[in-house]
């Protein structure tokens, strides 16, 4: 029974829409792939060293310290991208499959889940770095298998609480409270849990217990499983209470009020759209980074503008970025209405600005880090409206990435947003920028580069009519392409 | 009303359509029956320029579908799900086409309460979005949206597929009275044959991308059908 699982699994995978996508893509996407390896590799090997250089303590107590962190983010980024076993189900079970078959297998599938093996790449070396350096061998292997129990029980929690939301929210409120007290010695919880860390190493037999908490997470996300494998309770589709919503005061912008409302709905009812504002959100504290100092290589004057652009463009990138896929699901009634691309365009156009404002609006607070780090911001702002605005609008006519819009996850990783057209448009993009102010800042002053680049923003705004009926012009001669893009969902 | 001339559309795996000349004159209900793979769909997709011919042209009320856009406001189509807005509830949907077809809530309102019995109570006034709503509701809201804004032409793809009786009897209904009193042209493809020569004045039967049979429906109309299907 368990060869037709692998069987169905093996042809799902090769026989999916997004391996047929061209040699280039896939060559790219190992070269990222292997690239992640080689970070995390790197981050295993010189960790050590790094802290040890850094005069931070024992690295290993140090690492232990933070241990915590790494196991939270790791559950955060879980949820918010590791795909639930239950897809595919339903076919399977009317046919004779026993059910505990179907969950063990579905289950079993996430153990060799990408999220857990790709750890292997940073606690290996690491490991490998303890035991050179003579730390004690049983010690060692017993915290290396505990943290790999732990990673299995993060894979187990993150499949039991898939799907509930305000739990995800509430982890995500307290990870954030819990950094923010220990930054500024409020409160510091790793003092609890650096030990805990600390005793896996000391007292190696704790591993077994560790496993046996990981197995028992497995038996009840069995059991939770087998009792819900019914169309109605586990695989049963979450529907949500429809509100309907009025919104008229944006009659009064005629059309334009149309879309406005449309993609307002759009961006409050579908778990994909929610998340892309919630990265956007993120990236206003990207800056941190970048201001505080924190990473050396980010101190050139230059990379200000690279924080300017990405601090006030979050929603420009997540949102703006995959214009028109959000429409995607419905894409054939749109070009059978009586709509012109322009209105459209302006709708999401107007999205985007209004974004980049608030957006700008918020970062205020960079403030605190002198006045120039909030100029970087508002020339990177009238940058993001004048010029990537259009770019972003520009890309997506080449994008062609159907977008589900029901599920959060893929955000990331969808394989035909990587198409050599749109890296080609993600240059102008976050290099150019960087390029117009180095002219300024070397030529001439500092003050000169932020005129610069905030002067390409005004010229762009400036040209905005012409700029649109060029982006309208390609829309058109894209549009059957994109039907039959958005056609292959999956 | 409807024009298509050498109209052909070729796959790589070969020709998928392949119309010399049809005429459908204004206020006509049409229908297009075929197999699957007949390119019933695929005809309609044209009518709609979601794809291009590979040769020749489709003119529409005087407008040619592929080069000109003029042709969208007098026509309306429901083809499949992807012409609903999953995330809107039903009211928003249609007030949604509605504004774009430059009809107001009022006017809306207006035609919807036309159709209160082929909701029968299952579309207006759920607190549910489109997406959640069965197979079958999703589809009467699709095309009852396909009737706003006093369209000249409308096409629907497989109407009655997923529909229940009480109201496969009513749609045949609002299809009969659509062509017959406000001289709209209907285009409607169907598997069932007793549906579709109940509804329609003319049938044009495809086979393989071509037209086999044109036929001003009669009494002996189903009779022929069958006996060409069987075959």
């Amino acid at each position: 029974m368990f060869k037709h699982f692998i069987n169905l699994q093996w042809k799902s995978f090769f026989r999916a829409a997004s391996l047929k996508s061209n040699i280039a893509i896939k060559i790219l996407m190992i070269f990222a792939a292997l690239y992640m390896a080689v970070v995390f590799i790197g981050m295993g090997v010189g960790v050590y060293f790094l802290i040890e250089d850094q005069n931070m303590g024992d690295p290993f107590d140090v690492v232990n310290k933070f241990m915590i962190y790494y196991i939270a983010v790791d559950l955060v980024f879980r949820y918010m991208l590791q795909k639930m076993p239950v897809t595919n189900i339903k076919p399977l079970l009317y046919l004779p499959f026993k059910k505990a078959e179907i969950v063990n297998f579905s289950l079993g599938k996430t153990i060799l889940s990408y999220f857990n093996w790709s750890h292997a790449f940073f606690f290996i070396p690491f490991s490998i770095v303890l035991l050179m350096k003579d730390y004690n061998p049983i010690g060692v292997i017993g915290w290396h298998l505990a943290i790999i129990a732990l990673i299995y029980c993060n894979n187990f929690i993150n499949v039991l609480a898939n799907n509930k939301d305000s739990l995800f929210y509430a982890a995500i409120a307290i990870l954030a409270l819990l950094g923010a007290s220990q930054y500024f010695d409020l409160f510091d919880i790793t003092a609890f849990t650096g030990p805990f860390f600390n005793a896996m190493y000391n007292l190696p037999w704790l591993a077994i217990l560790l496993i046996a908490v990981a197995v028992a997470l497995y038996v009840v996300a069995f059991q939770h499983f087998k009792k819900n494998l019914y169309l109605d309770a586990g695989l049963a589709t979450k529907q949500t209470i429809a509100k309907t919503e009025d919104l008229s005061w944006l009659n009064r912008f005629g059309n334009l009020g149309t879309f406005l409302k449309n993609d307002i709905k759009l961006i409050k009812r579908n778990k994909r759209s929610k998340m892309a504002v919630i990265t956007s959100f993120v990236f206003i504290f990207y800056g941190f980074l970048f201001f505080t100092g924190a990473i050396e290589v980010y101190d050139g004057p230059i990379w200000r503008i690279f924080a300017g652009i990405f601090i006030s463009g979050g929603f420009l990138f997540s949102f703006g970025q995959f214009v028109p896929s959000w429409d995607s699901s419905y894409y054939p009634l749109m070009m059978s209405q009586n709509i012109k691309y322009k209105e459209y365009l302006d709708s999401k156009w107007y999205l985007i600005v209004i974004a980049t404002i608030l957006s700008t609006i918020i970062a205020s607070f960079y403030l605190f880090f002198g006045l120039d780090a909030y100029l970087a911001i508002l020339v990177g702002a009238m940058y993001n409206i004048g010029v990537n605005s259009y770019m972003v609008l520009l890309g997506g006519a080449y994008t062609r990435t159907p977008i589900d819009l029901t599920s959060a996850k893929k955000a990331f990783g969808d394989k035909q947003s990587f198409n050599l057209k749109t890296i080609m448009l993600t240059l102008p993009k976050l290099i150019l920028p960087l390029l117009i102010y180095a002219l300024g800042h070397y030529l001439i002053n500092p003050t000169a580069g932020y005129i610069f680049v905030a002067l390409a923003g005004v010229i762009g705004f400036a040209f905005k009519g012409l700029v649109f009926k060029k982006i309208e012009q390609i829309y058109k001669k894209e549009k059957y392409k994109t039907l039959l893009a958005y056609k292959q969902t999956n | 009303m409807i024009v298509a001339q050498n109209l052909t559309k070729k796959y790589s795996s070969g020709t998928v359509l392949n119309i010399e000349n049809l005429q459908i004159p204004k206020g006509q209900s049409f229908g297009l029956v075929g197999n699957n793979g007949a390119g019933k769909t695929t005809f309609f997709s044209l009518l709609l320029d979601l794809i291009q011919p590979t040769t020749g042209h489709i003119i529409n009320n005087g407008v040619q579908v592929n080069t000109s856009e003029d042709w969208k406001p007098f026509t309306s189509a429901f083809i499949d799900e992807t012409f609903l807005i999953g995330y809107l509830t039903a009211e928003e949907y249609f007030y949604f086409i509605g504004e774009l077809r430059g009809q107001n809530k009022a006017d809306v309102n207006a035609l919807l309460s036309t159709f209160q019995d082929f909701f029968h109570g299952e579309i207006l006034g759920q607190k549910k979005y489109l997406r959640d709503l069965s197979k079958g509701n999703q589809k009467k809201a699709g095309i009852v949206a396909s009737f706003i804004g006093n369209p000249e032409v409308v096409i629907l793809d497989e109407p009655f597929a997923n529909l229940d009786p009480t109201t496969q009897i009513r749609l045949k209904g609002i299809i009969k009275d659509l062509a017959a009193n406000n001289n709209v042209t209907v285009l409607v493809s169907s598997h069932d044959l007793i549906h579709v020569t109940e509804v329609c004045e003319r049938i044009v039967v495809l086979n393989k991308g071509e037209i086999v049979k044109d036929i001003q429906t009669s009494a002996e109309t189903l009779k022929e059908l069958e006996v060409f299907f069987a075959g």
